[in-house]
């Protein structure tokens, strides 16, 4: 493709368009089945909102936890609990963003039908996150931020 | 569906972060400012069956979108003898919005008819274990005059508002309370925002 056009496109903003993900709309079933078929060894899924300022504060910790830790088996889902309603501008603001790692959009108003599955710990403050690890079935909850050392040293034990 | 049911057998680590109350437990007294520069506590309700307390904020998109549910529930269960106390108990710098002046506007412009209440040092918010905005507590006087906790949590199952048959959770407590049954459920939990510690 020839550069001006490319210019031209990032001028109209068709760039981010381009580079954005489509945000996948799940039901907590559907989320729940991909948990339990994750391909990567370990899964973190970060349950986060476009209007939570410190969800958005940490998410280049996650990005970075993607990118260091791909090579050992670990990925990340942020898990977006915005309305369904404001699907359209969850992918603006994960194409805005330039999030590398997966986002998803959790369809399921009914918060206290399935907070306690994710975790009996979860008050259902946000940001929160659950660590999945594929062997062994086993799962680590935290509600609250992480610094990206925190992060590393939460989920290291599952990389055994 | 073997491998999703499998999937609460995972194994949990970790510490639950705070104690709070639960339900049953005798309710803590607080003696807050309100938002028209007078101090309330729980023990200036003498004629009523009980009080809902309501930990809630400004800035917060979820506990803004109660905020007219909120007004309406005290118009609807202080006749019938639970009134509303909302307490804000966020941390303003970190989010100036949630400052004193501004949730004097906010009642204003909101038209909140009830108490709105300021936790400056957050010491009630954790006397209750609230940890999110909106986070409801539904407390029930006893003849001593000591209050008790009947419920914990969100106030209906429907945060944007959109689902006619939604359940309203503190309505139905209300109910069954004044019908000398115990509210069932009698604790529920909803996605909110952290309350901002400081």
């Amino acid at each position: 493709m020839p550069k001006w056009i490319l210019g031209l496109m990032l001028l109209f903003g068709c760039g981010q368009a381009l580079l954005a993900q489509n945000v996948e709309i799940l039901t907590f079933e559907q989320l729940q089945a991909r948990m339990a078929n994750q391909k990567q060894e370990v899964v973190v899924y970060n349950f986060w909102a476009t209007w939570c300022k410190p969800c958005v504060e940490e998410m280049p910790v996650f990005e970075k936890l993607a990118l260091d830790y791909q090579a050992k088996g670990v990925a990340v889902v942020f898990v977006s609990i915005d309305f369904k309603s404001k699907h359209a501008k969850v992918v603006e603001f994960v194409g805005q963003k330039q999030l590398k790692s997966e986002v998803v959009l959790l369809n399921a108003p009914d918060y206290n039908a399935w907070i306690d599955k994710v975790s009996p710990e979860w008050s259902g403050a946000i940001p929160a996150t659950l660590v999945v690890k594929k062997t062994g079935r086993v799962s680590k909850f935290h509600e609250g931020s992480f610094t990206y050392e925190e992060l590393v040293s939460f989920i290291k034990p599952l990389l055994k | 569906m073997q491998k999703v049911l499998s999937l609460f057998a995972f194994m949990t680590i970790g510490i639950l972060a705070f104690a709070g109350v639960e339900v049953g437990d005798v309710a803590p007294d607080f003696k807050l400012k309100n938002i028209d520069g007078k101090m309330v506590s729980l023990a200036d309700y003498k004629d009523v069956k009980g009080v809902i307390v309501i930990f809630t904020c400004n800035h917060c998109p979820y506990a803004v979108l109660y905020e007219d549910r909120i007004v309406a529930l005290n118009s609807k269960l202080k006749g019938l003898g639970f009134p509303v106390v909302a307490i804000n108990p966020n941390d303003a710098s970190k989010y100036p919005d949630d400052n004193f002046e501004g949730m004097v506007k906010r009642a204003k412009d909101k038209g909140f008819n009830f108490p709105y209440l300021h936790d400056e040092s957050q010491a009630i918010a954790k006397a209750y274990g609230a940890t999110r905005t909106p986070h409801a507590f539904l407390l029930t006087r006893g003849n001593s005059g000591k209050f008790s906790v009947a419920y914990i949590g969100a106030i209906d199952n429907d945060t944007e508002n959109t689902n006619p048959d939604k359940t309203k959770y503190i309505e139905n407590a209300v109910t069954a309370l004044n019908s000398g049954k115990k509210p069932d459920p009698a604790s529920t939990k909803a996605i909110g925002c952290t309350i901002k510690w400081k």
